[in-house]
């Protein structure tokens, strides 16, 4: 197996506030390879968004390490894209303008790039929309402004936490077969937070279960179905075994947190 | 229902929106039908503004009635046209030009100063809570003090010309933007705060890129009081000690029984501390013309 991309080693975290202590989690050691899809599934309170947040640089573990191509993870990195469950974009800029910030932040804005950004975003379908203003978007549409603003940096590495956890569930649907599409072309490399088996089955290649109070990896199950993948997969035997195999997975977590 | 099909036609069907809601369809409307539509839509736009004509002239009838039913001297209430006999012979001789300008370069020298100074302490406070909780106590007991019971000292210290009405200017203009920046700046995103750190953004970038715009709807709440404060504070500046402007003149009418020039001059603060609100307002909708377009489907 060669290097992977990001690595975490035994990581850890606890938040401290005043004289309470919460710990968040616990001993955390992970990979990811290149071009490679990893969801990381758990339910509420297993430190899910908090172990992306180490991963991607913009917390500091209490202990363990994280290392991205072999380099340890301090602060973020130009290299790692977020992708939040809230779409945060600027309301005062146009949906252009929020692609295009992280290049701005960067460098002074060539014509050029402006273009790529329109291009890119009418990739995503939202060609008329470039010079829509967030607050006249939908959900649907926001979010893929975010994407398109993440994927345009080109990241090597895509963090994604519960990206369309606020969207209807057929929204969702189709925003999961794009972004399948997307990262299969540009064969980006992503982890991905959700709470939905299902939707982690869909997308993955492996994945993480997250579970207990602090949370913990309860297991990693590979997902085997043949790419590109269809919605029709997840009806297969082969699908609900996963599931099953997941959600016991979750369910260990549970039991161990709720005898401590 | 406004939604985002409407204004942008050809949209992806997965939007959010309805493909099969029913479009309407107009037709166009015979020309004179067209043309009364369109003045009845800018009323409709503009109540406040096409009413006004029909306001002012009826205050000014009633005020000319009172004054001729009553027949009240001119030193106690003289009618509407004494009053512009009086401001054109004011303008004519170029009293009236001298005072505005010297209240308005109080004005101006004051906002300049004292909202400078609110901007920057303002963000300084609105960064850090600790600052916040050790000079607030301080800032808000300062403003029970009434600018108009310091004003005197003010003018016993820094003499009657043009210093001490800026302060007093500076004084009243201070608080207001103060607040508003303060809430403005502790009032930005905090997932936005998180983006532009994913993005490793310089502090110069979080500042131009997100504290500034995204305070900026607060701060010009705050904005709008201080332009108002700054009349009345270089109005009371003036009262107090002066040898010219606006409220100088009202002193001196005062004085001498001038009661016509003592309307000239409330007329011209009026129309002063008017301009002002609605050049700041006007430049608030400019800067905030994304706010206007608040047309959220309900998805």
């Amino acid at each position: 197996m060669t290097e992977p991309l990001l690595r975490a080693r035994n990581v850890s975290h606890t938040y401290s506030r005043r004289n309470r202590v919460t710990p968040a989690l616990a001993g955390v050691s992970l990979s990811v390879q290149a071009h490679e899809f990893v969801c990381v599934v758990g339910d509420s309170g297993s430190g899910k968004s908090t172990l992306l947040r180490i991963l991607g640089g913009l917390l500091a573990p209490t202990s363990g390490l994280v290392q991205f191509e072999g380099n340890t993870v301090r602060a973020p990195q130009p290299q790692i894209g977020f992708v939040f469950q809230n779409t945060n974009l600027m309301p005062w800029r146009t949906a252009l303008e929020n692609v295009l910030l992280p290049l701005e932040l960067r460098k002074p804005l060539a014509d050029q790039d402006r273009e790529r950004a329109r291009a890119a975003l009418a990739l995503m379908g939202l060609g008329k929309f470039a010079d829509a203003y967030p607050s006249q978007l939908s959900g649907g549409m926001a979010q893929r402004v975010t994407l398109t603003r993440a994927l345009l940096q080109s990241p090597a590495l895509l963090l994604m936490d519960e990206p369309f956890g606020a969207l209807d569930a057929l929204t969702r649907e189709r925003l999961n077969q794009e972004l399948l599409r997307i990262c299969h072309d540009r064969q980006q490399t992503v982890l991905m937070i959700t709470h939905s088996i299902q939707e982690a089955v869909f997308l993955a290649d492996r994945v993480l279960v997250l579970s207990g109070q602090p949370g913990s990896l309860q297991g990693i199950i590979p997902v085997h179905l043949p790419r590109p993948r269809t919605l029709e997969m997840l009806t297969r035997p082969q699908a609900g075994a996963l599931i099953s195999e997941i959600r016991a997975c979750l369910a260990t977590g549970a039991e161990q947190a709720a005898r401590q | 229902m406004k939604d985002s099909s409407i204004l942008f036609p050809g949209a992806p069907a997965d939007d959010g929106t309805d493909p099969a809601a029913p479009q309407t369809i107009e037709h166009p409307a015979p020309r004179t039908r067209r043309q009364a539509g369109r003045v009845r839509d800018w009323i409709a736009r503009h109540p406040a503004l096409a009413a006004f004509p029909f306001v002012l002239s009826a205050a000014l009838l009633l005020w000319e009635a009172l004054v001729r039913w009553q027949e009240y001297p001119v030193f106690i209430l003289p009618g509407p046209r004494t009053v512009l006999r009086k401001a054109l012979a004011m303008a004519v001789d170029g009293s009236l030009l001298r005072h505005a300008q010297a209240t308005v370069i109080e004005i101006g020298a004051g906002l300049l100063i004292g909202l400078t100074l609110a901007f920057l302490l303002g963000y300084w406070l609105g960064r850090s809570r600790t600052l916040d909780r050790i000079l607030s106590p301080y800032l808000v007991a300062s403003q029970t003090i009434p600018v108009v019971a310091i004003a005197p000292l003010l003018v016993i210290w820094f003499g009657s010309g043009l210093l001490s009405k800026v302060l007093v200017t500076t004084i009243m203009v201070f608080f207001p933007t103060l607040v508003s920046t303060v809430v403005g700046i502790r009032n930005v995103d905090p997932d936005l705060r998180e983006l532009m750190r994913s993005l490793r953004a310089s502090r110069r970038q979080l500042f131009l890129k997100l504290e500034l715009p995204g305070a900026l709807p607060v701060i010009f709440s705050g904005l709008k009081l201080s332009v108002i404060l700054a009349v009345v504070g270089a109005i009371v500046g003036e009262f107090v000690g002066a040898d010219q402007g606006l409220g100088f003149l009202i002193n001196l009418g005062r004085g001498v029984l001038d009661t016509p020039m003592i309307f000239v001059a409330v007329l011209m603060i009026v129309l002063l501390a008017q301009g002002m609100y609605w050049s700041v307002t006007l430049l608030e909708s400019y800067l905030l013309r994304w706010k206007q377009l608040g047309l959220k489907d309900g998805d």
